[in-house]
């Protein structure tokens, strides 16, 4: 492995990561909010609008990623919706993400003992504040571990970006092994930078699940 | 002594499953009402009719003169003035005990923080837990939690209490520790409604005595009367099986 190249192709890698962070996060957070919504109509199942989001669910959960971003960034202009690479690739994060995330809370909502919710109206709180002050925290904590497993799973994900020509890390290094065949050098810094974006995030992600542990459960 | 709590008529069914029928009840102001009977009896679904957790289908439950169920109004301003404390305690495991106490009076009765507190740290003290105030409830034994659960719902100073089995899940050696908070607040003069298995424990904090079996009220009377003279024969029957010998 020659060190010079791997400095030289530095920069370029640098860059790609950052978009790639970038676009990762802005579809967590899309896939947040409609993980959260979808969740909630799921769960207490109101009408209507549980159904559409329970096809939602199933749909966005069971096709890839990169069918998802074709759909997207080839099918909509034919019926003149033109949206750039980038907005695609938060798009499909967070629709993707969304599916994952709505389980996830789903199952964290379901797992809120009933009495807490009796208990808590016992006291004379209002449904909204029983939910807001009661459930919604209790469900929280309990779906952090596959919150987290779901961002490092979509932050994997971005890795098929290239196909809709985002210069993501998996593009940078595609195209560098392209122009100068320096396949290890061009492999590592991919290695190299996927991990710096995930083993951070999965060691605070234990770090959160513990304090939040020690809370729900003590010591 | 003035009535509070006034239960008339009140029928409550599953479709074609019948669980109480015809029961009237009225609870006087600062009177301890323990209500024993056999599993499955309806004890726990009559509580849970007071405070309009179940709907019922005919007859009406009233609090100082006002219908709560079936209820018009809002349920949540019912349930302030009823508190419920459970078999299985239901603390809210991601705060601490005083915020277990204090989440419902600042956010149902906007009672200041650090008013609230204030009231907190006294009861906590009064049941001997006020060096708790910061644990979380999972590193409390059940005796300490079912005294939270006692405590969170005096915070919100309820006319009537009702207590449903709130032993049934102790160890033996915990009961009494709770028992004696409950028998504490007897003697205050708290109006409170009691399900329980504990025999010894109701006899000496009841004012009156209820038998239940089969969803009706069989029989009511002062506790002396009602363990050493029992009239029915169904009560007899159920006291003589709660002896060994």
């Amino acid at each position: 492995m020659n060190f010079e190249v791997i400095v030289s192709y530095f920069p370029r890698f640098v860059e790609a990561f950052w978009l790639t962070v970038r676009i990762g996060f802005i579809g967590i957070g899309i896939s947040f909010i409609i993980g959260i919504i979808t969740a909630f109509a799921v769960h207490f199942k109101i009408p209507f609008l549980s159904g559409i989001f329970g096809i939602y669910v199933e749909l966005f959960r069971n096709t890839p990623l990169l069918v998802q971003l074709f759909f997207i960034y080839f099918g909509l202009p034919k019926v003149g919706i033109t949206i750039s690479a980038e907005v695609c690739g938060c798009l499909g994060i967070g629709l993707l993400g969304g599916s994952y995330m709505a389980e996830s809370f789903r199952s964290g909502l379901e797992a809120v003992p009933f009495s807490q919710s009796e208990g808590a109206l016992a006291l004379g709180l209002s449904r909204a504040q029983m939910f807001f002050y009661v459930i919604l925290p209790e469900a929280f904590a309990l779906s952090v571990p596959a919150i987290i497993a779901n961002i490092i799973f979509l932050l994997k994900e971005t890795s098929v970006f290239s196909a809709i020509s985002l210069m993501d890390l998996m593009f940078t290094a595609k195209d560098l092994i392209g122009l100068h065949y320096n396949t290890a050098e061009a492999l590592f810094l991919l290695v190299f930078f996927y991990a710096v974006m995930l083993i951070p995030i999965s060691i605070l992600g234990n770090v959160i699940e513990k304090r939040i542990r020690f809370k729900m459960f003590g010591v | 002594m003035s009535e509070i709590l006034k239960i008339s008529k009140l029928t409550k069914s599953y479709d074609d499953l019948v669980i109480l029928k015809d029961i009237d009840l009225t609870i006087n102001k600062g009177e301890v009402v323990v209500i024993v009977g056999p599993s499955g009896c309806g004890k726990s679904t009559f509580l849970r009719c007071i405070n309009a957790f179940e709907k019922i289908q005919e007859g009406e439950v009233s609090l100082d003169g006002k219908v709560i169920n079936p209820c018009k109004g809002k349920l949540n301003e019912v349930r302030e003035k009823i508190g419920m404390v459970f078999q299985s305690y239901d603390l809210f495991p991601h705060k601490s005990v005083l915020q277990n106490m204090t989440l419902a009076p600042i956010k149902v009765k906007k009672v200041a923080k650090k008013e609230a507190e204030k009231e907190a740290i006294e009861l906590l003290s009064r049941v001997g837990l006020a060096s708790k105030k910061n644990s979380y409830p999972r590193q409390l034994s059940g005796g300490q939690k079912q005294r939270v659960a006692i405590v969170r719902a005096l915070m919100m100073h309820p006319e009537v209490l009702l207590l449903d089995e709130i032993t049934a899940a102790l160890d033996p050696e915990m009961v009494r520790e709770v028992l004696e908070v409950v028998i504490n607040l007897a003697k205050e003069g708290r109006t409170m409604i009691i399900v329980t298995h504990e025999m010894s424990f109701a006899r000496a904090v009841a004012d009156r005595m209820v038998f239940m079996d089969g969803g009706r009220i069989v029989e009511e009377a002062p506790p002396e009367e009602f363990f050493e003279r029992p009239k029915t024969d169904r009560l007899k029957k159920f006291l003589a099986s709660l002896a060994y010998n």
